[in-house]
This record gives C-alpha cells, structure tokens and sequence, in this order.
C-alpha cells in the first residue's frame, strides 16, 4: 500500500504529466488571450496544425527525431550521475562525422554508406564527449562546466570548417555542397509507397526508425545488462559502487561515450534526412530541448519517446501558429514551449501533494480500504 | 556574382493570379533586429501602408521551417515571396522548382530558376567609403572593425573597409574582431561593447561593426570612450547623435518594396540583381547627426571616391568564398 504523499504508480507516470500539461496550456492560454487571441482557437489551430495533417504528422515527428536521439543522451548519462549539457556540441560535431561520410563516399550504394555515416556520427559524437568525460573521471573538472565549454568549441571549429574548408566554393551561405543522392535517408514518403501507402511529403525520413531502435538498445544495455546496472549503481551512489567493485572512472567515461554516441545521431535526420548538406548550426538547440525531453520523460527511454513526440507537436504546432495567426510570433511559441518545461519538468511536483491527499481522501471514504493503517515513510 | 543589367534574361510573364498576395519570410535575426531584416520589414510595412495590401509574414527558429515556410506560402496562394538572407538559398532553390508559377525574390543570394529573382548588394563599396571616413578622422591612423560570425557576408564588409582605409593611409592599421560562433553573435550587444573597448584600448579611434544588434553595443561603448562609431545596414546616425561618424546603408526596404510593387504591377522579372553605389542601393549615410563630423573636406573625398568606384576608376574586391 502507497504511503501518504505517494501515489500509484500509472497515476504518477500517467495522470501527473496529463495535469502539469494542462496547467501550462491553461496559463499560456492567458498569455494568448491578453494578446487579442482566442486561445480556444490557438490550441486548435496547434493540435490541427501537429497531428491533424498528414504533413503536420510528417513534421511532428521528423522534430521527435531529433528529440529522441538527444533525449535519450542526456538520460544515459543522466542515470550515471552526470549532467551533460553537451549533446548540442556532441550533435553538431557528430553531423560532421555523418557529413564527411556522405561527401566523400557519396558513389557508394546507400547500403554501404548508410552503416558507415551511423557509425561515423557515433564515433565522432563520442569523441566529442570523451574529452569531458576523461577530466572528468580522472581530473575531476566537473562536467556540466566542460561540456558547456565543449559546445562552444565545437561552434567554433564547426564555423571554422565551414567557412574555409566544407563550404561550396563561390556561395554566401556558410553550408556544403548537396550529399549524392545514394547518400539521403529514405524519405517516409518513398519508404511507405513501397508498401502502398501514400504520405504527404514531409521531412520525416527513416532516421526516426533509428532514434526509436536507439530507444530500444538504451533501455537493453541501461536495464538488462551488467553494464547497465554499474551504470546505475555509480550513477546512484558512487562510494558503493566502488565497494561492490565497480570502477566510477570507468563507468563515467563508458556512459559519456554512449551519450555522445546517441547525440550523433541527430545528423541522420538533420543532415542525411532533411537538409542533404551539413550546413552552419543545424542542431539548432536540440540538444537542450533533450534536457527537459530527458527530464519529462524520467530517463526513461518509453518517457522520452513520448516527451520527443510531445516537444515535436509543440514545435510544428507552433510553427503553424504563428503562421496562421501573425500576432502570436515565434517568441510566444517559446514561451508555451517554456510554459510546459516549466510546469512538466521543472515545477513537475507542484501537484503531486494535492493529489495524493485527494487521492487518499477518497481512498479513506473507500468501503473497502486496501490497507488499514497507511505505512509510515 | 555577375553584374545587373546584363544578366537579365526575357522569361515567360506568368499569368497575374486573381489576387496579389505578397509574403515574406525572414531569418534567424527576426523582424525586430534593428538592422537587416528590419529593414525588409519596413520596406514590406510601407507597401501596406501605400498600397492598403496585406502581406503574409514568417519569421524562422530551425533550418527546416525555411523550407516549410516557404511551401505553406507558395500552397496557400502567395504570388511573390520574399526570401531575405542567403541562409534561404537552398530552401527558395528547392521550393521554387515546386511551384513555378510562384515569384521568389531572395535577398543576399543568387538562385538561378526562371521564377527567382536574386537581389544581391556591393556591400564591399559602402564599407570602402567608411573605412575612408574612418581612415580620414583617426588621428593616430588606427582604426577598428566589430563582425558578427565569420562568414563570408562579413568577410566581404571588412575587405572594403579595409581597403578604404589603406586607400586613404596606406600605413594605417586596423584592429578586427569577430564577436562569436553561434547565430548568438547577431545579438550580443555586451560582448559587441566588450569588444569595442578593447580596441579602444588599443588605440583605435574609430570602430566600425557589422554585426546586427550587436553593434548597439559597440555603438554604445563609443559614445562612453568620447569615440566614434560607424552604423550598418540602416541608418543609425541618429542612435548617438555626433557619436555616430556615420553608417553604411544597405537599402533592403527598397528592394522589398519595389519587389512588391513591381510583382503588383507586373514588371517584376527574375534574374540576378547587383545594387551597388551606382544604383543607391548601398551608401554612407550623411544627415544632421554626423553633419557636424563629416567636414566638406572629408565629404568632398568620399563623393569623389564615390564617382570614381562608381565610373570603375577605382576597383573594390569583393571577397569571394575560396
């Protein structure tokens, strides 16, 4: 039986975030309203705009993608004690890697790059992360410090690389040339009209397919592994962990590599699955979007899919908004996007007390209590 | 990129849509950056006002709302899009092959589609006559240059202000500072002043930014040193008056309003555009600000560099990427 002030676990995991979600549409609902809107209209106008259209589905979930590869390395770090606020650098730096793949062996039949783009937007995701995470491990600088610095090295010599060496000669824009063909994702437009169905075209390509296995292997190797379980012992209480024998140094630097890892793949969708070249800032903040994906989504991989999906909708949403209703520019769309980390993420407990004293209130008058006297905490 | 006239090229007139609708759609700076889509902004704000026809307009957060942007417009029945910055390239190239009976004009870039109209400035010739102002009041012949992100379009600002310089005094030396990395850099105006400082104590007596809001900064940090300072994109004389040596104009919201006006009365025709000193569409901006800073004999070399860059007597390079 639950404990006063706890509630039941699909409650927790499923009722909770429903509430705080209302709570913030309900407060950016005010906001929209003093603006001269209606906010009935707005929400509308959102929710038509991310999953009422093939072509919004299509968007919703192409910005998932990305949310879904830098969720998930925000979590995997996050479930060994680590902050990392790098996966915006580890992202851009790891698209390079992607990108290098695709110009150079753009000849190659799509079967031959596609494994070698993977690994090499993983590899260089990792490398990005390892140098955090070595002075870390073994120096003690700490993290969230490091990997923030990490990002701005990594715009740097992206910036670098770019303007003097990647860009297509003769051109303003600060981007290379276009990827061969053999090097673009599949479209879920042409992979679904293999199989008879036809989709809008949108930018939503087969890298969704990746984050989603990505998903999968996280919560394998996080959960289901010994690795996974030194992960989280260290994670949860390193002074124990070295008493079972595990090595803290080793296991920071093993779930920093799998971050960066997992941060890499953004460039499958962004660059192989959208834009087709690498081109100047293209995370574009997703990686920081992957903080609060990792946080709503408590670090778990099922969480963040939904969290990614959420963000995803609340970016097309909002870009339609905008859109179709001029005096809501794009700041407002922020600030409901802010709303919801706030409310989702941050301020996640607010409810949680009044709830469970409901909850419990209507369990006491309950014919049939489950358990007599509550257990003390 | 090739010069004005004669890239023109006859193409098909398309048939007039039964309503005008003009759209717009700016970058990662936004609509309020006091500088280049500001400007665009105003040009499109002042065909409303003239014409009494509402436009459509988006302001970009991600690489790939370029694109969607662009198509929603084009779907929903705009008939001339505006596409301001070369970071829209691709984007107007992709979307413009999808609907050719759509007219696109981008600004700072060069699409070659029979539906695309590219608007590009020499921007290089307004920075070569600041850098002569600059060059011509310094006293101790060291001079200051404040960019945004080293990219090329800011490259190209600190080739002619350098050359305008060294024109003037061959000897003088120029100190240069990018302000950042990230599209951040457009909108720092602390670092933009932190900067500015530090080639102010260096020596240098007059600093010239192009770098957005950024420059507000720089701006800012001349009128507290006693310094000058040199505006950019629009006219921002006026942001310190007597403080400001002057400003070097890019008249984006007259190439937004004439692209409108012309797409309206059907004399809009695609091709490469170059506006330079020769067409106003770059310059120094003189007014009752810098009246004052801007003697008749500074004034006197400035228009005659003007007429020689002008007659091709005297010759800017314009950076090329690689």
């Amino acid at each position: 039986m639950s404990a006063p002030g706890t509630l039941p676990r699909w409650a927790e995991l499923g009722l909770l975030p429903v509430i705080n979600l209302v709570a913030a549409l309900l407060i950016s609902g005010v906001v929209i309203m003093l603006l001269g809107e209606s906010p009935v209209a707005a929400f509308k106008l959102m929710a038509a705009g991310s999953v009422g259209t093939q072509e919004g589905i299509g968007y919703t979930l192409y910005y998932a993608t990305n949310f879904i590869f830098t969720g998930l390395a925000v979590a995997v770090a996050y479930h060994a004690g680590l902050f990392n606020i790098g996966a915006e650098g580890q992202a851009y730096i790891g698209g390079l890697g992607t990108a290098l793949v695709c110009l150079w062996l753009g000849a190659w039949p799509f079967w031959a790059v596609l494994p070698l783009a993977v690994l090499a937007g993983a590899g260089f995701g990792a490398v990005w992360a390892f140098i955090p995470a070595y002075l870390q491990a073994k120096r003690g600088s700490h993290i969230v410090i490091t990997t923030i610095m990490f990002n701005f090295i990594a715009a740097s010599l992206m910036t670098y690389l770019l303007v003097n060496v990647l860009i297509k000669p003769g051109q303003q824009s600060p981007e290379s040339r276009e990827f061969s063909v053999n090097a673009w994702m599949p479209s879920a437009t042409d992979v679904l009209a293999r199989v008879g169905v036809g989709f809008a075209a949108t930018p939503l390509n087969l890298a969704f397919g990746f984050a989603l296995g990505a998903a999968v292997l996280v919560w394998l190797l996080v959960w289901r592994t010994r690795w996974g379980y030194a992960l989280r012992v260290a994670g949860e209480n390193p002074a124990a962990a070295v008493f079972a024998g595990i090595a803290p140094p080793r296991v920071i630097i093993g779930a920093m590599l799998l971050s960066g890892a997992l941060a890499g793949g953004l460039g499958l969708n962004e660059l192989m699955g959208s834009q087709h070249r690498i081109l100047m800032d293209f995370p574009s903040g997703a990686g920081f979007v992957g903080i609060a994906v990792a946080l709503m989504g408590r670090n778990h991989p099922a969480g963040i899919i939904v969290a990614a999906v959420l963000f995803g909708a609340l970016y097309q949403g909002g870009s339609q908004l905008s859109f179709d209703m001029p005096k809501i520019n794009r700041d407002m769309v922020v600030v409901i996007q802010g709303l919801v980390i706030l409310l989702c993420g941050a301020m996640e407990n607010v409810f949680k007390a009044p709830l469970a004293k409901l909850w419990h209130g209507c369990l006491a008058r309950d014919p049939k209590p489950t358990g007599g006297t509550p257990a003390p905490r | 990129m090739s010069l004005c006239a004669a890239a023109f090229f006859a193409s098909p007139v398309y048939a007039a849509a039964p309503a005008f609708a003009p759209a717009i759609v700016y970058d990662f700076g936004g609509k309020f950056d006091r500088s280049f889509n500001q400007s665009a902004s105003e040009g499109a704000e002042k065909f409303k006002k003239e014409t009494g026809i509402a436009f459509r307009e988006f302001e970009i957060s991600n690489p790939a709302q370029r694109e969607q942007a662009l198509t929603q417009l084009a779907r929903r029945g705009a008939t001339i899009i505006v596409a301001v910055g070369f970071t829209q390239a691709s984007a107007v190239e992709k979307v413009a092959k999808q609907f050719p009976a759509v007219k696109f004009t981008i600004i700072d870039a060069t699409v070659d589609l029979p539906n695309v109209q590219s608007v590009n400035f020499r921007e290089q010739e307004s920075s070569f006559l600041c850098g002569m102002a600059a060059a011509l009041v310094s006293k101790i012949g060291k001079i200051g240059f404040v960019g945004g992100m080293d990219i090329p379009l800011i490259r190209k600002f600190a080739l002619g202000y350098v050359e305008g310089a060294k024109f003037v005094n061959p000897k003088i030396e120029i100190l240069q500072n990018m302000t950042g990395t990230t599209p951040a850099a457009w909108g720092d105006p602390t670092k933009g002043a932190e900067l500015a400082k530090s080639q102010f104590g260096r020596g240098a007596d007059v600093i010239f930014h192009a770098a957005g809001a950024t420059g507000i900064g720089v701006m800012q940090a001349a009128k507290d040193a006693g310094r000058l300072s040199i505006g950019c994109d629009s006219n921002q004389n006026y942001l310190h008056s007597g403080g400001v040596l002057t400003s070097a104009v890019k008249a984006v919201n007259v190439a937004v309003h004439k692209t409108f006006l012309d797409a309206k009365n059907g004399s809009w025709k695609p091709g490469v555009i170059a506006l330079g000193l020769a067409e106003d569409g770059v310059g120094y901006a003189l007014d009752e600000h810098n009246r004052k800073l801007i003697t008749p004999e500074i004034e006197a070399r400035l228009n005659q560099a003007r007429a020689d860059i002008v007659s091709g007597k005297i010759k800017v390079s314009e950076y090329k990427a690689q």
